[in-house]
């Protein structure tokens, strides 16, 4: 695009927006986070100039940590093309001057909102995660004061009673994203709005997991190699989501989907929610029920001008 | 009619020391001591504002006292100040070995989750993890309490105050603690209704083999639940000792005022 | 096809920010406005954005609203995002508000105080009826001028108690040289001393502490308040540079100061007396100021002793929302896409439905066979 560039001979901002102080205090914040894998470290999170809510965590995240060499990966709902992910990719490739991919595999930093790629992550990279609420026992207990006490003396009691009552309830726990973790049979975490479906991706993963919350101005961290457990009951062990469907364009069956719907007869299909990963297997060839629908074409990255 | 039952254990369970507990100049509780064993049920009376609460709250934990010490014989600690140890063991001590009955069910229950999971919350605290299991003893407790099992997934607003009062009870009682703290229990129910909730009381109490502090003015509960009587008047224990010998020859003037006032009624 | 257009793009954004230029500018025939317009001729939208910014540059503000096309809190935020970029000095002295060139000063709570009542520009007496007249250019002639000037050290309501005791001492933070609490540079942590209290109200949104004071006022509350004193006017602001070792003076900025006075009935440790709360706002806003008042004092109740079962008394719930920039942000984040998580939601829901049915249709055939036996 025509964005002017943040080059070093007509930089306006920084290198990578934020002043080098700030990226000091959030790395050191973020050294914290991965000493204390789970654990909450309270930052100094600064006004971005995008609004709270949208991913200034991430942003300030990723800012303190990218670097020229880095391949940055931005996806929203796990598509690099949903608005806000183009908008944040465009930011950090015009501040910091970065190469952007696609491409799972060649990303040294991946910065997501609600997903983690169906491509195994690789040891080196970086996930970034926005946060919206960092504080998973916040909708059982909206005081900071006592949730904070509930960590200090590792009192999770509250979060079990509510799978109870989901069990009590439904018949089985329920809660398909944003589904509370124990990490390193330590802290209680928020894995972030992910489809629990992506819950086990960070179990012993290879690559390091970053989640900044810019608004309540929190940094956590999964390190490399942590255990980390999805709770559930004895009788009622955690589960994933799985379809009946297949991926209408390239035939996977065992991605998370995204329901798209056709018409207002109730038509609808299912298709890979990571769109990078469902491109490459249609590029290898996979080709499922409705290859070549128009959405088909409209998920092919965009040429490069 | 007295229940003094012989106590088998005489081992000490919680012994307090010259408690003093004060806000600003006033006094609320002072130079308080008394101990209690395993197995055993005391009773706090006077009248309101004589500093009884303060003290269950002191050695509940609850509030620091401005002087004295709590011992509690903790499974994890053995006999030891529990002002003196760190919070978090303070609050495990609270979660594994004791309950907290309190006058309003609503300050003891969660109103937001159903009566079954307040009944099992503890066994959760305390790191339970089996839902069927956990589920059953619910079941077991809701029967005890005498509460309708076909109601154990509804929320404690549904249910009357003498049933959220037996509620409270069952989730006080679950975990299987050594000592259960209660402030005025029957306080807010109807007479009726108080009579049965103290009989049942008296009957898990005894079954359980659990000790016991209750709060109360009132001098019949007193004399129906405990076998030893703390009488306190502003902020001072005046008298103490075995209830029966407490209520039928109190030897303080207040004592004295305070069973021939309820003898009067 | 329409509803495919989520998987938008980079073009569909770039023609969307062309459009809101366009919407911005309105009609071509009209003539542009100007920032310093802005600045001169909506000064009390520029001061709240100044404030609730924390940015004291009537230009920037200006120029802030110019590109919010109005919009007040949006002007914040941008305001905001630039703020953030600035590098820092230092933090000021303590500016005086007792040595504040007065341009409005009232006081409610007697009929004559030392230095007098001032009304200055105030819209307090207009009678609110739309001038026609304002519609047309015309030349407004100049106020008149009083026959004496104003003091120029005018004494703060305070000192009219100073003799009785029966107002509470200012709460005098001690001077540890620490640096004041700093809300951009500083999560928000519990329990917030005065420094951040203040900070967190005075960069609040003006409408929600106008709620909350409002709410107190009629009860939910309790804080029984009454004006002690507003003053508005410039005052100067000092710096200590660290080569220099002493203060210079940098400016003068225009802020509104609000004295509450609440009632009392005093506890073991303190006698009866009124107790204050306190409002600082940049520009003239007394709105704000006097509503920030009431919410601090409702925020001290600890402090007096007072119980706390009010909304406006637990400060979690009042600093933790009072932040218009934060409100905003994460209630608008909900038009970012969700499907994800509705996907996982609306299995959820499929699967409880089916269950429901089918259970139905169960207990159905089983009434239908028990009827027929």
């Amino acid at each position: 695009m025509n964005a002017p560039s943040n080059l070093p001979a007509n930089r306006v901002y920084n290198y990578a927006y934020l002043d080098e102080q700030t990226k000091r205090m959030i790395r050191r914040s973020i050294l914290k986070a991965i000493a204390i894998p789970g654990y909450q470290v309270p930052f100094g999170s600064r006004e971005m100039p995008v609004p709270y809510g949208w991913g200034t965590g991430g942003i300030q995240v990723t800012a303190s940590i990218i670097g020229p060499d880095d391949v940055y990966k931005c996806i929203d709902q796990g598509a690099d093309d949903t608005t806000n992910a183009v908008s944040i990719r465009r930011f950090f490739a015009r501040v910091a001057d970065v190469a952007t991919t696609e491409q799972t595999e060649e990303a040294t930093i991946i910065q997501t909102r609600h997903r983690i790629p169906e491509a195994p992550l690789q040891e080196g990279q970086i996930m970034v995660y926005q946060v919206p609420q960092p504080e998973p026992l916040r909708g059982l207990e909206p005081r900071e004061t006592e949730t904070r006490a509930m960590h200090a003396y590792e009192e999770y009691g509250l979060q079990y009673l509510s799978l109870y009552e989901s069990v009590a309830a439904y018949g089985r726990i329920a809660g398909g994203a944003g589904y509370p973790v124990l990490v390193d049979e330590r802290y209680l975490m928020s894995p972030s709005p992910i489809p629990k479906f992506d819950n086990p991706k960070l179990h012993q993963s290879e690559a390091l997991h970053l989640f900044g919350a810019g608004r309540e101005k929190r940094i956590y961290a999964v390190p490399p190699h942590t255990d980390v457990r999805s709770l559930d009951f004895e009788d009622y062990p955690f589960e994933i989501q799985s379809w009946d469907e297949v991926c209408a364009l390239c035939n996977c069956d065992s991605s998370y989907k995204d329901e798209v719907i056709l018409d207002d007869d109730g038509n609808r299909m299912f298709v890979c929610s990571d769109s990078a990963y469902c491109g490459e297997r249609r590029k290898q060839g996979h080709s499922g029920p409705l290859a070549g629908h128009a959405l088909d074409q409209l998920d092919q990255p965009e040429d490069a001008e | 009619m007295s229940m003094i039952t012989p106590i088998e254990r005489d081992e000490q369970l919680l012994v307090v020391e010259g408690l003093d507990k004060s806000f600003g100049p006033i006094g609320a509780c002072r130079d308080v001591s008394f101990e209690l064993r395993r197995g055993e049920i005391l009773g706090i009376v006077g009248e309101s504002g004589s500093g009884k609460t303060t003290l269950l709250r002191c050695i509940s934990g609850q509030l620091e006292p401005t002087g004295g010490q709590v011992l509690f014989n903790s499974r994890r600690h053995g006999m030891h100040d529990i002002f003196a140890l760190s919070e978090q063991d303070r609050r495990r001590i609270a979660r594994e070995e004791w309950g907290y009955v309190h006058q309003n069910p609503r300050d003891g229950l969660r109103m937001r989750v159903s009566g079954g999971a307040n009944v099992a919350e503890p066994l959760m605290m305390n790191g339970r993890r089996h839902y069927g299991e956990m589920r059953e003893q619910s079941l077991n407790w809701f029967e005890r309490v005498e509460l309708d099992l076909g109601r154990i997934d509804n929320k404690p607003r549904t249910f009357s105050g003498g049933m959220q009062q037996r509620l409270q009870i069952a989730r006080n009682l679950i975990h299987n603690p050594s000592l259960v703290f209660m402030d005025e229990p029957t306080g807010g129910l109807d007479v009726s209704v108080q009579a049965r909730l103290l009989d049942l009381m008296r009957v898990l109490v005894r079954e359980m083999g659990l000790a016991a502090i209750i709060v109360t003015h009132d001098i019949g509960v007193a004399r129906l639940l405990a076998d030893r009587l703390l009488v306190m008047k502003s902020g001072f224990v005046v008298e103490q000792g075995l209830t029966d010998q407490v209520l039928d020859d109190p030897q303080h003037g207040y004592t004295q005022l305070l069973v021939s006032s309820v003898l009067q009624i | 096809m329409a509803y495919v257009s989520v998987k938008g793009g980079e073009r569909a954004i770039s023609n969307a920010h062309a459009w809101l230029d366009e919407a911005r500018r309105g009609d071509t025939n009209v003539p542009e406005l100007g920032v310093a317009q802005i600045r001169e001729q909506l000064s009390l939208a520029v001061d709240r954005v100044m404030m609730e910014g924390s940015c004291y540059d009537p230009d920037l503000a200006a120029l802030a609203i110019k590109q919010a096309r109005g919009d007040v809190t949006e002007a914040i935020f941008l305001l905001r995002a630039y703020r953030t970029t600035l590098s820092r000095f230092g933090a000021s002295e303590p500016i005086n508000t007792t040595k504040m060139s007065v341009a409005r000063r009232v006081s409610a709570a007697f009929k004559d105080i030392p230095g007098g009542q001032i009304l200055g520009p105030t819209f307090d007496y207009t009678h609110r009826l739309i001038d026609f007249g304002l519609s047309d250019d015309k030349t407004v002639p100049a106020a008149p001028l009083g026959d004496t000037p104003v003091a120029e050290h005018i004494p703060a309501i305070a000192s009219v108690f100073a003799h009785e005791a029966l107002l509470e001492p200012a709460p005098t933070d001690a001077d540890d040289g620490a640096e004041p609490y700093d809300l951009t540079r500083q999560p928000m942590a519990f329990p917030a001393g005065r420094d951040q209290r203040l900070q967190a109200l005075a960069r609040g949104d003006e409408g929600f502490l106008l709620s909350l004071a409002y709410a107190s006022q009629r009860g939910w509350g309790n804080t029984h308040p009454l004006c002690g004193e507003i003053r508005m006017g410039e005052v100067a602001v000092e710096f200590t540079p660290e080569e220099l070792g002493f203060p210079i003076e940098v400016g003068e900025i225009t802020v509104t100061e609000c004295q509450m006075i609440s009632n009392f009935e005093g506890s073991a440790e303190s006698p009866p007396q009124f107790t204050r709360g306190y409002g600082l706002t940049f520009g003239h806003n007394e709105r704000k100021a006097m509503s920030m008042a009431i919410v601090d004092r409702a925020l001290r109740h600890a402090e007096v002793g007072e119980a706390g079962v009010h909304a406006v008394q637990d400060e979690e719930f009042v600093l933790y929302h009072s932040d218009n920039v934060e409100a905003s942000g994460f209630v608008q984040h909900l038009k970012l896409p969700h499907y994800v998580d509705f996907q996982a939601e609306l299995q959820f829901v499929r699967r409880l439905k089916k269950e429901w049915e089918e259970a139905r249709a169960n207990s159905d055939t089983s009434e239908f066979a028990e009827a027929a036996e």
